[in-house]
């Protein structure tokens, strides 16, 4: 059934991920610098894992990458869905696809011989992974702009709430990030299959 | 404005010595890019020490203007900002610059003259009671910080757009600038400066503008950030030539808008 010629992942899907990666690792760095700067709960990041050194610094990073994030984001959705790969690799999915894989992930019983295949869990993750990196881009959005994007501010709760979705959005993706390295260390062959394609 | 400034100078309005120090802050400036660029996270991803450190912040500033120029497309001069009832009014609304609280200018009243120079056809200099007696409106508006916080508060004073007409300003100029007494210094762009809620504020929640929040005046806009919003306004100009700011400079976004 696999066709060994054909790459697991194609060279645009590689280069998007890894643009994002790098995109992602100083969106956040530089963005916790500058929660630091007007912390909303009992804690402040540790400086040593901050970029930007002072608050504008961090501002410049966190507004220059931006536009990485969100101009390769458009790029690898657009590829994604107009290639077909969205419906292809992520669909269908149920909800009980997603527990059964769960239970047989935690009992070390998932397969990974295949990776041209995502389960179920994969699935789920990454799809809510783009849906928060939407959401992280649109929280941004307010605010950085909250007074040219009313409405999106209004969905959004306001420029305070918007404030909380965007730390809440970042500490998702940070999360997911954490379990991705995890599942990359377990199943060493993914790190391969993303850098050379298969 | 934001209170926590990596140094703490009482200067003195001379520009000779404000040169100085500027020079002397630049190490301070390049600070954060060498703590910035050594962290290894950054270096392994690419594979190399990316950059040096100088052409590093030349792109990011390259990248800042370009954010001013896209800031100023997404500019709708008729978009306003949300208003608040009284009753959500921050109290004690916050006091900021780039000094303590225990360094704020007191200005005289009587002595005090607004300078309105530059592409303007009448340079006459203001007395407090001649701004006083231009009609006045008030506003109940966010103020947001760069640093994240926000707080509303209570504005009144005169439309600055009727300020500009009235002092016969050319509004094809594209900088306006303010000198204050703190010797703090910005600029902003023509079309805020002609936004209908920015406003040459002469007084805070119906009482005159207290020192603490830039007596005898302040440009409030809420389609700004707290650090484009200069208090103790001394001299008023419009210009073709762009006069930066005491942020601005040291690499906050010119623009600064939300």
């Amino acid at each position: 059934m696999t066709d060994d010629t054909r790459p697991i992942h194609p060279a645009w899907l590689r280069a998007t991920h890894w643009l994002n990666a790098l995109a992602v690792v100083i969106l956040a760095m530089s963005g916790w610098r500058i929660y630091n700067a007007a912390p909303f709960f009992d804690f402040t990041i540790p400086r040593e894992i901050t970029l930007g050194g002072w608050l504008g610094g961090a501002i410049q990073w966190h507004f220059a990458a931006m536009w990485l994030l969100a101009a390769n984001g458009l790029a690898y959705l657009l590829c994604n869905a107009g290639t077909g790969r969205l419906l292809r690799k992520f669909f269908p999915l149920s909800p009980r696809a997603i527990v059964a894989d769960l239970l047989a992930a935690l009992r070390g019983r998932l397969s990974h011989a295949d990776l041209h295949h995502y389960n179920a869990v994969q699935r789920a993750a990454y799809l809510l992974v783009m849906v928060d990196a939407v959401l992280l881009v649109l929280s941004g959005l307010v605010l950085w702009k909250s007074v040219q994007f009313p409405l999106l501010r209004e969905l959004l709760g306001g420029y305070e709430t918007a404030r909380r979705v965007h730390f809440f959005a970042m500490a998702a993706l940070v999360a997911f990030i954490a379990v991705h390295l995890a599942m990359v260390a377990v199943v060493p062959r993914t790190l391969v299959a993303m850098i050379r394609g298969r | 404005m934001i209170k926590t400034s990596p140094r703490r100078l009482a200067i003195d309005g001379d520009a000779v010595v404000k040169e100085a120090l500027r020079r002397i802050e630049q190490p301070s400036r390049r600070l954060f890019l060498q703590r910035s660029l050594t962290l290894g996270g950054l270096s392994l991803l690419s594979g190399c020490a990316i950059v040096d450190e100088e052409s590093a912040e030349h792109a990011l500033m390259a990248v800042s203007r370009f954010n001013d120029t896209v800031q100023g497309w997404l500019f709708d001069p008729r978009q306003l900002a949300p208003t608040y009832p009284e009753s959500m009014i921050t109290r004690p609304f916050p006091f900021n610059a780039y000094y303590g609280e225990d360094e704020i200018r007191q200005v005289d009243a009587d002595s005090f003259r607004l300078e309105v120079t530059g592409m303007v056809a009448d340079k006459h200099a203001w007395t407090l009671p001649e701004l006083q007696a231009l009609p006045q409106t008030d506003q109940v508006t966010r103020h947001i910080c760069v640093e994240g916080w926000s707080a509303i508060g209570k504005w009144g004073g005169v439309p600055f757009s009727n300020f500009l007409s009235r002092i016969g300003a050319d509004t094809s100029a594209r900088y306006v600038g303010f000198k204050c007494s703190d010797d703090y210094y910005t600029s902003i762009d023509m079309p805020t400066a002609l936004h209908p809620q920015t406003l040459l504020t002469l007084s805070y929640d119906g009482q005159p503008l207290p020192p603490r929040y830039g007596f005898p005046m302040k440009l409030r806009m809420p389609t700004k950030l707290g650090y484009k919003n200069p208090k103790h306004i001394q001299v008023i100009f419009v210009t073709n030539t762009y006069p930066g700011g005491y942020w601005e400079d040291q690499g906050y976004n010119w623009f600064g808008g939300s």
